[in-house]
Formats: C-alpha cells, sequence, structure tokens
C-alpha cells in the first residue's frame, strides 16, 4: 500500500464520524494503542521542538524503508503521531519525501496544521522528512 | 447563592468579542490572566483618536500635535492617579511589564559591583527572571531565589537569610500569574528597606484585581501591562520613584530622550521622556488611560467580590472531580485556578476544553522554575474576569468533567 492509499483509508475512516468528539475520541484511542517506544530512545535529543507536550521520535533504517516509533507524554498528540507513523513508517525515503500532507486536513485536525500551533504537528512531519531525507542520502 | 452588585449583561454588552462564537460554541474566555478582553470605551478611544487627534506629541506647533500631546499626558495622569503615584513624571510609558523590566535591570548595570546580590523568588515569570540574569552575566552580581514552600506561597523566613548588606534590589510579583497567589509585598518591602536595597514589583497580574498605592508601598518600581486591564496590547507602565529614576541611565537613545544633541556630548531630557526614546505608542497611551476609567467606573471593590465569588464557584466544584489536583489553593490569590488531573497532560484538556469553546492556558505560563518546583510539564489555567458569569463556570466545569471523561 503506498502512502496515498493509507491515507486516503485513514481519511475514510475518520468520515464516518459526525462530529469532533468522535474523532477526538478515535484519535485518543489512536494514541493509547500507539507501540511503545524503546526507552533508550526517549532522549532529550529526539525531542522534537516546538510542542507544548514532549514527542520523542526515533528513526531507523530497515533494509530499504524507514521505520519511525514515537511517544509523548500527552495523548492527543500520540494519537496524531500514531496517524502520522501509519502514514509515513515503513516505507522508502523517497516516498516519504514525496507524500503529500493535506490529508491532516482533510481528517478535520485541519487547526493542528497552523505553524503557530502549540503542538507542533508541522514540526513533527518536518522532522519525519528530515530522516528520510538523511537516509534518501544514505541509500544513494 | 451568589449575588454581585454589578450588572454582568451591560458589562458583558461593552466586550463585542464575548458574543462570539468558537468552535460552534458561545465563548467562555477564562484566559484572562494572558489576556483580558477590551470593551468598546476603549476600543473606540483608540479607534477616534486615530480618526480625529493623530499626530506626534510634544513637538509639533499645530494643533493636531498638541490635543494628541494633552491625551497622551491626560493619560499619564491618569495612571498616576490610579497607581497613587506623587508626579506625574514618575510614571514611565513602556511596551509592557517585560519592557519595564529591562529598563530598570538594565539601568542597574552602572549601579552594581561585582559580588552585590539581588534577590528574586522562585514564583517569577521568565520576564521577572531573565533580564536580571543578563544584568548578572554582566556585572558580576549574584541572584539569590526566595523558595516556594509546598502550598505555592513564599517561604519567607529563607528571604529573611538571604538579605544581606551586599542585598541591591529585590524583584517580585505582587501576584504570581501561573497560580494566583497574592504575595505579602508590604513585608517583602519592609525587609528589603531595612538592607537598604531596592525593589521592584511586577504588578501584571495584580492590577486587574487590585489597585496599587506605590505611595503606602513606599516601592521604588511597580511596573503593569495595558492589556492585562483590559487596554490594548503593546502599551504599559513604569513607576520608579523620582530620585531612583534620576540615577538610572537613559535605556534606550534616540527622539524624544533628549535635550541637547551634538556630536561631542548628548544631555538628556527631564523625565519622564528620558526613558521614552521615539514616538511612543500613542493611541496605546490614550486606550491604557480609558481603560483604566473602564476599571474604575465598574469600581475594583465589586471587581474583585465577583471575581472572587467565581473562583470559590470554580474551585468548589473541581474539587470534586476525581484525581484533580489544584496549584496554589490558599486564601489568599486572584480569581486564578491553576490545576491538572492525575495521568492527564494539561495540553490534552487544554485542547479539548478549545473544542468545546472555552479557552484556558496550558502549559508553563513563562513559570519553568515553578513547574520544575512541582516536577509537571504544566498545568491547566483558568483566570477570572469581572465579565465572565456563573454560567460560564457551570460550562467549564461541565467541559472539564466531559475532557476528563473522554481522556480516561
Amino acid at each position: 500500500m503506498s502512502i496515498a492509499t493509507e491515507q486516503a483509508e485513514i481519511v475514510a475512516e475518520f468520515s464516518m464520524f459526525d462530529d469532533w468528539m468522535q474523532r477526538y475520541e478515535y484519535m485518543i484511542e489512536l494514541g493509547k494503542s500507539l507501540p511503545l517506544i524503546d526507552k533508550t530512545y526517549k532522549t532529550d535529543d529526539n525531542i522534537i521542538k516546538g510542542c507544548q507536550s514532549k514527542v520523542w521520535v526515533h528513526a531507523e533504517l530497515d533494509k530499504d524503508k524507514v521505520v519511525f516509533t514515537a511517544d509523548s507524554d500527552a495523548i492527543i498528540t500520540k494519537g496524531i503521531i500514531a496517524i502520522l507513523i501509519r502514514a509515513f513508517s515503513n516505507r522508502p525515503p523517497k516516498e516519504i519525501l514525496a507524500a503529500e500532507t493535506t490529508f491532516i486536513d482533510e481528517i478535520g485536525l485541519k487547526e493542528h496544521l497552523s505553524p503557530t500551533r502549540a503542538n507542533g504537528l508541522v514540526s513533527m512531519i518536518k522532522q519525519l522528512k528530515m530522516y528520510a531525507l538523511a537516509y534518501q542520502t544514505q541509500l544513494s | 447563592m451568589y449575588s454581585t452588585t454589578l450588572d454582568i449583561a451591560k458589562i458583558r454588552a461593552d466586550f463585542p468579542i464575548l458574543q462570539r462564537q468558537v468552535n460552534g460554541q458561545p465563548l467562555v474566555y477564562l484566559d484572562n490572566a494572558a489576556t483580558s478582553q477590551t470593551p468598546l470605551p476603549v476600543i473606540n478611544a483608540i479607534s477616534d483618536y486615530y480618526k480625529h487627534t493623530n499626530a506626534n506629541i510634544h513637538r509639533g506647533v499645530h494643533a493636531l500635535s498638541q490635543e494628541a500631546t494633552d491625551q497622551f499626558e491626560a493619560a499619564r495622569q491618569k495612571i498616576q492617579t490610579h497607581f497613587n503615584a506623587e508626579k506625574a513624571h514618575e510614571i514611565i510609558f513602556t511596551s509592557g511589564t517585560t519592557h519595564s523590566i529591562n529598563l530598570v535591570a538594565n539601568g542597574f548595570a552602572s549601579l552594581l559591583e561585582k559580588g552585590d546580590e539581588l534577590i528574586v523568588s522562585e514564583l517569577e515569570h521568565h520576564a521577572n527572571i531573565v533580564p536580571w540574569q543578563m544584568l548578572c552575566e554582566r556585572t558580576g552580581a549574584l541572584l539569590k531565589v526566595i523558595p516556594i514552600t509546598e502550598n505555592g506561597t513564599l517561604d519567607m523566613s529563607v528571604y529573611a537569610d538571604l538579605l544581606g548588606a551586599r542585598t541591591k534590589v529585590v524583584f517580585v510579583n505582587h501576584v504570581s500569574n501561573a497560580l494566583g497567589i497574592i504575595n505579602p509585598i508590604e513585608e517583602i518591602i519592609e525587609k528589603a528597606h531595612a538592607v537598604g536595597a531596592a525593589v521592584l514589583i511586577d504588578g501584571a497580574q495584580a492590577t486587574p484585581h487590585i489597585i496599587p498605592d506605590v505611595q503606602a508601598l513606599d516601592v521604588e518600581f511597580y511596573t503593569t501591562s495595558a492589556h492585562k486591564i483590559c487596554g490594548p496590547t503593546g502599551m504599559g507602565a513604569l513607576y520608579g520613584k523620582e530620585a531612583w529614576l534620576r540615577k538610572l541611565p537613559p535605556y534606550q537613545g534616540g527622539g524624544e530622550m533628549i535635550d541637547q544633541v551634538t556630536f561631542e556630548k548628548t544631555t538628556y531630557a527631564d523625565l519622564p521622556h528620558k526613558f521614552e526614546a521615539g514616538t511612543p505608542n500613542i493611541a496605546g497611551g490614550v486606550g491604557f488611560g480609558a481603560a483604566v476609567d473602564y476599571m474604575n467606573s465598574i469600581g475594583f471593590d465589586a471587581i474583585a467580590a465577583h471575581e472572587n465569588d467565581l473562583m470559590r464557584h470554580a474551585t468548589e466544584k473541581l474539587k470534586k472531580i476525581e484525581g484533580l489536583h489544584i496549584y496554589g489553593d490558599v486564601d489568599n490569590k486572584v480569581a486564578v485556578i491553576s490545576f491538572n488531573v492525575e495521568g492527564l497532560h494539561p495540553y490534552d484538556i487544554g485542547t479539548l476544553l478549545d473544542k468545546m469553546g472555552i479557552a484556558v492556558r496550558t502549559g508553563h505560563h513563562c513559570c519553568q522554575p515553578i513547574m520544575d518546583h512541582f516536577q509537571i510539564p504544566g498545568t491547566v489555567r483558568a483566570s477570572f474576569a469581572f465579565y465572565n458569569t456563573h454560567e460560564e463556570v457551570e460550562r467549564f466545569i461541565a467541559g472539564v468533567e466531559k475532557a476528563v471523561g473522554m481522556l480516561r
């Protein structure tokens, strides 16, 4: 499945909800079910700046694909990361770099996309793409 | 159960923003400690100034310039009267509390020697910590800290021990922005004076609720920001005792603050202009004056009484929520409630409240030392103003309950 198909699926899931409460309840659910990050990766170096809550992201290369693991001390933020990881993890760096992020808007989380928003969703996406860029350079 | 002498419906009609919807819900604005909302008399004063008076001040010979100068100086007198300062030129217009503190801290650079001591409290906003740390770096002075006790109040016995012959300045806030606690500034000032130290009180969080009498306090410096008391942003005032303002060198150079300029030597203008380089925020000053008038027309006693009722109402209900902890839950505080719910991040609670149209502040509130003290990433802070209602308190409580239910 490509990033675009995965994103379309996420959008379809979210479109079943009628109101913000259901959307957020689902995000909270996703946050709670996010696989735990290895404790050794929850270092200050892995913290993403620009978030009111703490967000740790770790990336590693599995053959030709980038695998992301992450955590946050806030559950909604964790839900947002879970969505991002579902879309972007386990993909070739080239695909990650080329991927659009408009699906965030389509699932009704537009307000989180503002660069001035304190949750740092924009910083998170930037960080994922930075990792992809680093591994892309390594692979080529 | 709660009664107020204020006509809240009439007051709310003065604030157009309170009629708006946020996320499909009527706005409940409980972030007043960050900034208060602006009533029509203030908006109109600013708008009228630009429509009818706008000109540069203090220099022009033409009518508009004179009118603008008169309005700006009338605003200064309003602040003077409100703070009970002895002289109008003891009121310096600044861009706000941060600017005021930087102005004073910068001035002390020429008055300190290596090894001199400054005293700050653990309860401070970063704005009342960082400028002084920068001063210490420049001068070799030492920064000492009054710690807080378990309930968030200042440990006054440690303060007494910190004071000494080398103490030059003590700077604390009148009211803590993170917790709402009213500090015993009378005692702090008296004890500082006993060792010959000057005192700066950061009044940004106190002035929306309390009228400071700078002469009765006998304080050297007192500062506030207009936007905390229904005035515009980017405007504030520094009160300084005349002798101290004369002792401090100018902060910024430029027009307006000079007497004579030659390339050999420049002499400075008299107070207050010595500290007001460049064209000031004239409309901001006019708005600030209108804000002080507005607050006084409502009356600070009635304001405090109503706000305290709102706080008591909210506190009582919040305490019924399982796992909810209020920080700084003491009697002597203004209408601010800072809290966390066990196991939940303040950011999550704030985000869900926002979806319900309820504006609160979450985070460290620019007070990382306090958060470190309690070993928390931040708190949810609800801060009330005189235009808030008990119905809004009920919506806030229901909102917190709903958010907690969703997050648990």
